[in-house]
């Protein structure tokens, strides 16, 4: 067993900065999008639901594959790395759910903080950057805590773009020593702990983020 | 207690710059004018104001002027319009039909070459400021603490340094009883503690109008007082011009320079509180009056 | 070759397409009635009085939730064969991908009867029924009828997780792409109607779920 652990290590690795850079990019695009989509100008709109109901609609695989296979030939010829290619495959397609979220959650603050706001006469980008999107965000964290885990579990496909990640390294020792059921009782265990990382992780900045607006019995 | 008048409004230069109430609420004379110091101009003009939503008509082609640091209540059933009224003004929602001015200038629409076309947002934004408001369910952003809540408009909208602003929210919580407060977020706060926060926060703009779209429904009746006390002191250490939709007929009654009675985006009947409350004139304020006595 | 979308080439691929896309349709339909019948089992065990049948069936709910499908997919593949099960690629998968979802509309089965008033479950008791028409005539009624458009949302999931299981050879939709794609050299027409074809139809599926919610909405 001892031998299996360096290997399936550097895949974990992998596999975290895979994941991270690419929830970089799915914050970033959940942002850009649902911008987009509130923009007044139609053609951004548009822009906007095409990226959400493309990036939803179809399969991560399917995403990963086009990025992989299909752009570096003509027309397109644009070589990425595998690297490059699971982050902007990753990225863009939770970042598609991810604007969903968003939006969800800036209608989920009450009306009543517009109107405060507009009272106090703040400008609409003052309204939205220190009143609705701060109280928008902390709704935004339980939703957003499981799409990371889908994410998290989503990188293992980048294993069939040639990444080495954790699941790509317990294939290759799998075939390489045939200790098939530990190789493969121990990624199933990674991955679980690493979810359960994140999960933990997310729930203390979620207390920390809302330590003044836990309701407590008021009187 | 000492009150600092905070809320020393630059007035016109050609205006009387006397702080102290001028007149005396039962001077018959004096309730149906506008009580101005020296200003003939109202305050607030609605002037044709019609709002509609559809098919429904909510204000109906209103007419109604307050006066400089004139007291006004606004009773009614509901439905009748009378929040819509401070919304209109408050410019939370658009008109159908009609101007509202203040202090002298269009809030609505903005005079360019001379015709009215309707407001840019910038003046707007302009007029507006000279507008306070308090809300029924007091609107107070849960994820700041009561000096945060009212340092916050001053500093983003006003320009005022972090220090400028804190002096000025601290004297403001102060005088509304509770400035040992500041540091608390408004879930640890009773209601009746946070409505005298939204009424701090609002105050911290320096408006020279403040609404107060029946601040006391949402509250239970021993929390009611405390709020009404404040809206009282307001009212007779400073000059505001305060327009009050309320259900609180003692308190309209002994506070007020003018009652109005609203029913179907119409005012049918106003008059000072004395001759309101003791000789309505029409039919539909009478049969109101009668069962709001008969519920108390 | 140096055409953009070589619509010739893209009819001719389209029959070998649209019969592996069957494929792909049976192995959504069979998977996801297991998973609807097995959700419910594992919800409601997950209620069971017995609270180490409860845990332990919560736990392993909650362990498949967190980890990847494709890494469940390569222990029902590669590692119950060493133990003697073997099972075709596409047993393996289709029985893979409905224990995976089995864990989420579990999930949904459970907010459902959670959300049945605890009066019912009071009533059903006064009235001395069984526990199997407890369940069947009163609870699950009214349980599942509201959770009916979150059980269509993991129907179009898992029919965009398909192309997962052509990591273990299931020549589905995705993995004839990828075959004539790699005998053709021509990537862009074949991933891009695979691309197209889930689309319309995870689109077109969402848009009935919205249908069906709204229909459910009006008592």
């Amino acid at each position: 067993m001892r031998e299996l652990f360096p290997l399936l290590l550097q895949g974990t690795l992998v596999t975290i900065e895979i994941a991270a850079c690419a929830t970089l990019l799915a914050i970033v695009m959940a942002f850009v999008a649902t911008a987009a989509k509130l923009a007044p100008w139609t053609p951004l709109r548009w822009l906007g639901n095409a990226y959400v109901e493309i990036f939803r609609g179809t399969s991560l695989l399917v995403q990963l594959f086009w990025f992989f296979f299909v752009l570096p030939l003509p027309p397109f010829r644009i070589e990425m790395t595998p690297f490059t290619v699971a982050i902007v495959g990753l990225g863009l397609h939770y970042g598609a759910y991810g604007s969903e979220i968003l939006r969800g959650a800036l209608r989920s603050v009450p009306g009543g903080q517009f109107e405060a706001a507009l009272a106090l006469n703040m400008s609409p980008l003052s309204r939205m950057r220190r009143i609705i999107l701060p109280q928008a965000m902390i709704n935004a964290l339980p939703p957003a805590t499981n799409l990371m885990i889908e994410l998290l579990k989503g990188t293992s496909l980048v294993s069939l773009i040639t990444l080495s990640d954790l699941t790509f390294r317990a294939r290759q020792l799998d075939e390489a020593t045939f200790k098939t059921t530990e190789i493969f009782v121990l990624t199933l265990v990674i991955y679980f702990v690493l979810a359960q990382i994140l999960v933990a992780l997310m729930r203390h900045f979620e207390r920390r983020v809302s330590h003044g607006i836990i309701q407590r019995a008021v009187r | 207690m000492t009150v600092k008048t905070d809320l020393d409004i630059p007035t016109p230069p050609h205006a009387d710059l006397s702080v102290e109430k001028p007149m005396k609420r039962d001077d018959p004379a004096s309730v149906l004018v506008p009580q101005a110091s020296t200003q003939d101009e109202p305050m607030v003009r609605f002037a044709g104001v019609t709002k509609r939503y559809g098919a429904l008509t909510v204000l109906d082609a209103l007419d109604l002027e307050i006066g400089r640091n004139e007291k006004v209540a606004i009773i009614g059933p509901s439905g009748s319009g009378k929040s819509t009224l401070l919304r209109v003004l408050m410019t939370l929602d658009p008109l159908t039909d009609g101007m509202i001015e203040v202090d002298g200038e269009p809030l609505t629409h903005m005079r360019k070459n001379g015709v009215l076309v309707p407001a840019s947002l910038k003046h707007l934004r302009r007029v507006r400021s000279k507008i306070g408001m308090v809300f029924q369910s007091f609107n107070l952003f849960p994820h700041m603490t009561a000096l945060a809540n009212t340092i916050e408009a001053p500093m983003q909208v006003l320009g005022l340094s972090r220090k400028e602003a804190t002096e000025r929210a601290r004297d403001l919580l102060s005088l509304v009883g509770l400035e040992d407060k500041c540091n608390h977020y408004p879930s640890q706060l009773s209601g009746g503690q946070q409505q005298r926060v939204a009424i701090a926060r609002a105050l911290a703009m320096r408006p020279k109008v403040m609404l107060f779209d029946e601040v006391t429904s949402a509250l239970d009746p021993e929390l009611c007082g405390e709020v009404l006390n404040v809206i009282r002191r307001l009212g007779s250490e400073h000059n505001l011009t305060m327009l009050m939709v309320t259900h609180q007929m003692g308190f309209a009654r002994e506070f007020a320079d003018r009652v109005c009675f609203f029913s179907q985006g119409k005012i049918i009947e106003q008059g000072p509180p004395q001759q309101f409350f003791s000789a309505p004139r029409h039919e539909r304020t009478q049969q109101f009056l009668r069962a709001v006595k008969e519920a108390v | 070759m140096n055409s953009f979308f070589d619509l010739h080439y893209a009819e001719q691929i389209l029959p070998a397409l649209l019969r592996a896309s069957m494929y792909t349709i049976f192995i959504t339909l069979i998977g996801f009635a297991i998973a609807l019948v097995l959700g419910l089992v594992l919800a409601v065990l997950r209620r069971s009085p017995i609270k180490p049948l409860a845990r332990t069936v919560g736990f392993i709910v909650e362990f498949i939730r967190s980890t990847p499908l494709l890494i469940q997919v390569y222990v029902l593949f590669y590692v119950l064969p060493v133990y003697g099960i073997t099972m075709s690629a596409l047993t393996a998968g289709t029985v893979g991908i409905a224990l995976h979802y089995a864990c989420y509309t579990s999930e949904v089965y459970r907010a459902g009867l959670n959300g049945v008033a605890r009066g019912q479950w009071e009533a059903a008791c006064a009235l001395s029924l069984s526990p199997w028409r407890t369940y069947s005539g009163v609870i699950l009624p009214q349980a599942i009828r509201p959770v009916i458009p979150a059980l269509g949302n993991y129907l179009v999931a898992m029919f965009k997780d398909t192309p997962v299981l052509s990591a273990i050879t299931v020549v589905e939709l995705m993995q004839q792409a990828k075959n004539i794609g790699s005998e053709t050299f021509r990537y862009l027409e074949p991933i891009t109607l695979a691309g197209i074809f889930f689309l319309l139809i995870s689109v077109s599926f969402a848009h009935l779920v919205r249908r069906l919610e709204y229909s459910l909405r009006l008592p």
